[in-house]
């Protein structure tokens, strides 16, 4: 797909670099790199997620220059960066707000490969790097959590830590060791804050493979045909270096508008309480981007159960492209499978707020009962792995899919250049 | 055509954020006991453009002065935070807050405990501007064991450390009106308070209009101060404690004003250059 | 199927110059924005507010008795305040200018009380040999006044630098009288 480097080196002096280090042939293809004419702005995420990894690291490293990792100490300094350092509150307010939207952007992005069937061959590598960082994102995001060392750092340290305890004969031994004592105490907020500054640096490596492995196999498109004659394909530079910019603009709007107006409406109350070991929280909830594991972790009542049920619920993912079995990348062509799709999305918005509700409380009230967020909790689980388990692979052997297009370049002459046709979700029969 | 697909991406953008925004506020916790119902006030800082009224502040200051200051402390707060733009004792005429006279006085009122550099003993002086809120307790036991076993938070960023901090402050000093069910059994040194979690408190009911715990002063314009009834003097301490936990929002408004401007300009500009670019296709057929 | 119009043409020139215009505004539009991200990233490292904060003191002179000197802290080095007796003060004020590395009377080293008169008791400067920043005791040298121990800097008792490597007199930090016995320092 990628092709042969139609770059040639003007003068000497780029000659001599190109035989040596040929970073500008590199630049150069990435800008002439032919990407599939059909993209919609789902397709945007990938950049709008570099711009969020980099205003991490960023915002991060300036932190880094004012915060003070020790339990006496880290609270305080939090605040001191609000108020007394220049700026200081537009960095912590963007990097806490950023965390949030790098996980908004993160889902977008892994929702539109999921419906457009993005994993499947031969991009499963590249699918598997995305789950890789994914994961490692979410660690980042947990020992971040941790630093302003108010509440429900702390107990979302203590929680989360009791995963490794429940691991048999070495739990124990396990927790304590990643806590460097018998609770999170300061040796694991030193700990967390150094692992916290490391892993960004490998979440931006993973990227640089993800990268790699796309302009390996190309980017997949909208009706799931892979590009095979010219007039299917466009330059990177300028179609979609202005569209990129356009999206990632707009994706600003919505980080701005949090981040002047709202800035603590996605974080806890609790947490401008100081960690205080002798005293939980009525409710501990973790960031609402992990809710839907949550509430995963809560669908059974066994310890040991529930966090292999969580881990499994991220697992699954890396398996995916060997578990759909249909031959069709696109949702769009699938009748069935896009309506089991849409439920699918519809779970994992219900598995977050069952996250983020009491267990014993009624979701949904039906007289005088009704139905729990446990049970709610549990239905949507069930749906989470059944969608993955049961019906992607039996599906992909029973359904009928619509005509495709014989071609990116067929389906704009029949479609014009709307990138998605009007009837998505609508089966097409 | 091309503005449909926007069309579904602002769509999918907004009901991403609006479900952030729903989970955010489905978090957020449960809410009074015993049918008691919260007063929503509005207050001058909420909005898009509002900001803190500076009377209301310097009001709201002196009833922390001379009612909470007994017990709590403000342990993130500097005296010359006070004089800082946007602060209750702000004078354009001392940009340096340092130099404020009303914030130098406020803090001469203050006893610091310091070392003596001759001989290492512990002296107290009177505070400066650079002085922190000095704690009242010399540690949390010792604040326990005076205060019945309970420990009187720090007040600083009290509003942002509870769920729609302010209207609970607000109503958490009233609410000690609120006539207590038969229920609701209190141990000494208890008292029934239905917005405090478990409608239990130990903090006895502070302000009371039948004793007048202070009048207010004229204010530094030198007008008149309104009554200082229950519901004033908490709506006034509440306004000085919001700007205490959130002193920076009137710079953080007006930074946001100008950011969504230019990025709304700069989206319309990348939008026509968008167009341009693709318009160098020439159009499908059908399209 | 390709040659229905699909091909991406270049050769095709737009029909305006509008179009190098609105790429323009909107190149100059991304170079502003992102100048403006630019200044906090790079203020965010200057001084915060509770540094500023005691970036200036104030300091009792009054409680210095004749002879002795107070050392403060100020901006992370010492000052000295010293009360000179009147045979410093004469010493100081005999000297010829044409003898100094650094020519200074002693009443340049001064400033004026809240009286518009100088107060030539007390000396104010900065404890930072102008050498290489170490310390200079106090009382010592060859000239009465500081003595730096790491090169061997003589300051008289105007603070002068008289003998040794120091390029220049100790500084005088920047400061005022409050009141006769207050000094505003910074």
């Amino acid at each position: 797909m990628a092709g042969p480097s139609t770059y040639e080196p003007k003068g000497a002096v780029m000659r001599w670099m190109d035989t040596r280090l040929p970073i500008v042939r590199m630049g150069a293809d990435f800008m002439t790199f032919p990407t599939p004419r059909n993209l919609n702005y789902w397709w945007t995420f990938g950049g709008i997620l570099l711009l969020c990894l980099m205003i991490q690291i960023v915002t991060g490293v300036i932190l880094g220059m004012h915060y003070v990792a020790h339990i006496d100490h880290a609270f305080d300094s939090v605040q001191r960066i609000r108020r007394d350092v220049p700026y200081g509150w537009l960095m912590q307010s963007a990097h806490a707000v950023g965390a949030s939207m790098f996980f908004l952007a993160v889902y977008m992005h892994m929702f539109r490969a999921l419906y457009y069937g993005s994993y499947k061959a031969p991009r499963e590598v590249l699918w598997i790097i995305g789950c890789l960082i994914y994961l490692v994102m979410m660690a980042t995001a947990f020992l971040g959590y941790t630093l302003p060392w108010g509440q429900m750092s702390f107990w979302g340290a203590t929680v989360i830590t009791g995963f490794f305890g429940a691991v048999p004969v070495v739990g124990e031994g396990l927790q304590q060791w990643l806590l460097g004592g018998y609770a999170v105490d300061n040796a694991t907020l030193n700990r967390f804050y150094s692992l916290h500054y490391l892993l960004p640096f490998i979440i931006a490596a993973l990227s640089g493979l993800h990268v790699w492995a796309l302009h390996v196999t190309g980017s997949s498109n909208p009706i799931g045909v892979s590009s095979k004659v010219k007039t299917d394909t466009l330059p990177f530079h300028p179609y979609f270096t202005v569209k990129d910019m356009f999206a990632v603009t707009v994706f600003l709007i919505i980080f701005a508008f949090f981040l002047f107006y709202l800035p603590d409406a996605l974080g806890h109350a609790d947490n401008y309480i100081k960690a205080d070991p002798l005293k939980t929280p009525p409710h501990i909830v973790p960031e609402w981007y992990f809710l839907p594991f949550y509430a995963i972790l809560r669908a059974v009542p066994d310890k040991l159960a529930g966090i292999l049920l969580m881990l499994g619920a991220i697992a699954v993912l890396f398996v995916l492209p060997w578990l759909d079995t249909s031959r069709v990348r696109s949702m769009r062509f699938r009748p069935i499978a896009r309506w089991f799709f849409f439920f699918f999305v519809i779970f994992c918005f219900i598995l977050g707020w069952c996250g983020a509700g009491v267990p014993d409380d009624y979701a949904i009230k039906i007289g005088d009962g009704g139905i729990t967020f446990y049970r709610l909790g549990q239905i949507s689980t069930l749906y989470y792995f059944a969608y993955f388990i049961v019906i992607l692979p039996i599906l992909g052997l029973i359904e009928d899919p619509v005509e495709r297009p014989a071609s990116i370049t067929q389906a704009i002459l029949d479609y014009g250049d709307k990138p998605e046709p009007e009837k998505v979700l609508v089966p097409a029969e | 055509m091309a503005f449909k697909t926007v069309r579904n991406f602002l769509i999918a953008g907004g009901v991403a954020a609006a479900s952030l925004t729903g989970i955010a506020i489905a978090a957020g916790g449960s809410g009074p006991a015993d049918g008691y119902e919260m007063i929503h006030k509005h207050w001058h800082w909420q909005g898009m453009t509002g900001t803190y009224d500076k009377e209301a502040m310097q009001r709201g200051f002196n009833v922390y002065a001379n009612v909470c200051r007994s017990c709590h402390n403000l342990d993130h707060l500097a005296f010359r935070h006070l004089g800082d733009e946007g602060g209750p004792f702000y004078d354009e005429r001392f940009p340096n807050p340092n130099d404020n006279p009303l914030v130098k006085n406020i803090a001469a009122e203050y006893e610091i405990t310091d070392l003596n550099p001759e001989d290492g003993s512990e002296i107290t002086r009177p505070g400066i501007p650079a002085d922190y809120f000095p704690p009242i307790y010399r540690n949390d036991s010792e604040a326990r064991f005076v205060n019945n076993g309970a420990l009187p938070p720090d007040l600083s960023v009290m509003v942002k450390a509870r769920n729609n901090g302010a209207d609970y402050m607000y109503n958490l000093l009233l609410a000690y009106e609120h006539p207590q069910p038969d229920t609701v059994s209190l141990s000494p040194g208890q008292y029934y308070n239905p917005v405090m979690e478990g409608s239990k408190i130990a903090m006895p009911p502070q302000l009371q209009p039948q004793e007048g715990v202070f009048e207010y002063q004229s204010d530094t314009e030198g007008q008149n101060p309104p009554e200082a009834t229950v519901e004033q003097m908490a709506a006034d301490l509440t306004e000085f404690l919001a700007w205490s936990a959130d002193p920076k929002l009137a710079e953080r408004k007006s930074a946001g004003l100008m950011s969504m401007v230019y990025l709304l300009i700069l989206a319309v500009l990348l939008w026509l250059a968008y167009k341009r670019i693709w318009r160098r296709l020439k159009q499908p057929v059908g399209g | 199927m390709a040659e229905i119009g699909l091909i991406h043409h270049d050769d095709i020139v737009e029909d305006d110059g509008k179009r190098d215009f609105i790429f323009l505004l909107a190149g100059a539009a991304g170079a502003v924005g992102a100048a403006s991200i630019v200044w906090p990233l790079v203020a965010q490292m200057g001084k915060a507010a509770d540094t500023l904060a005691l970036g200036s003191i104030e300091i009792d002179i009054g409680q210095i008795a004749e002879g002795e000197q107070l050392k403060v802290l100020w901006r992370g080095a010492p000052v000295f305040v010293r009360h000179r007796t009147a045979a410093e003060i004469a010493e100081a004020e005999s000297v010829n200018l044409a003898d100094l590395p650094d020519p200074a009377t002693d009443a340049d080293r001064l400033v004026p009380g809240p009286d518009g008169a100088l107060k030539p008791e007390y000396l104010v400067q900065v404890g930072v040999c102008t050498h290489f920043g170490c310390v200079p005791v106090g009382e010592a040298g060859d000239y009465d006044g500081w003595y730096c121990p790491c090169h061997g800097s003589h300051y008289d008792t105007s603070g002068r630098i008289r003998k040794g490597p120091a390029p220049r007199n100790l500084d005088v930090p920047p400061y005022e009288y409050l009141s006769d016995t207050v000094i505003k320092v910074g």
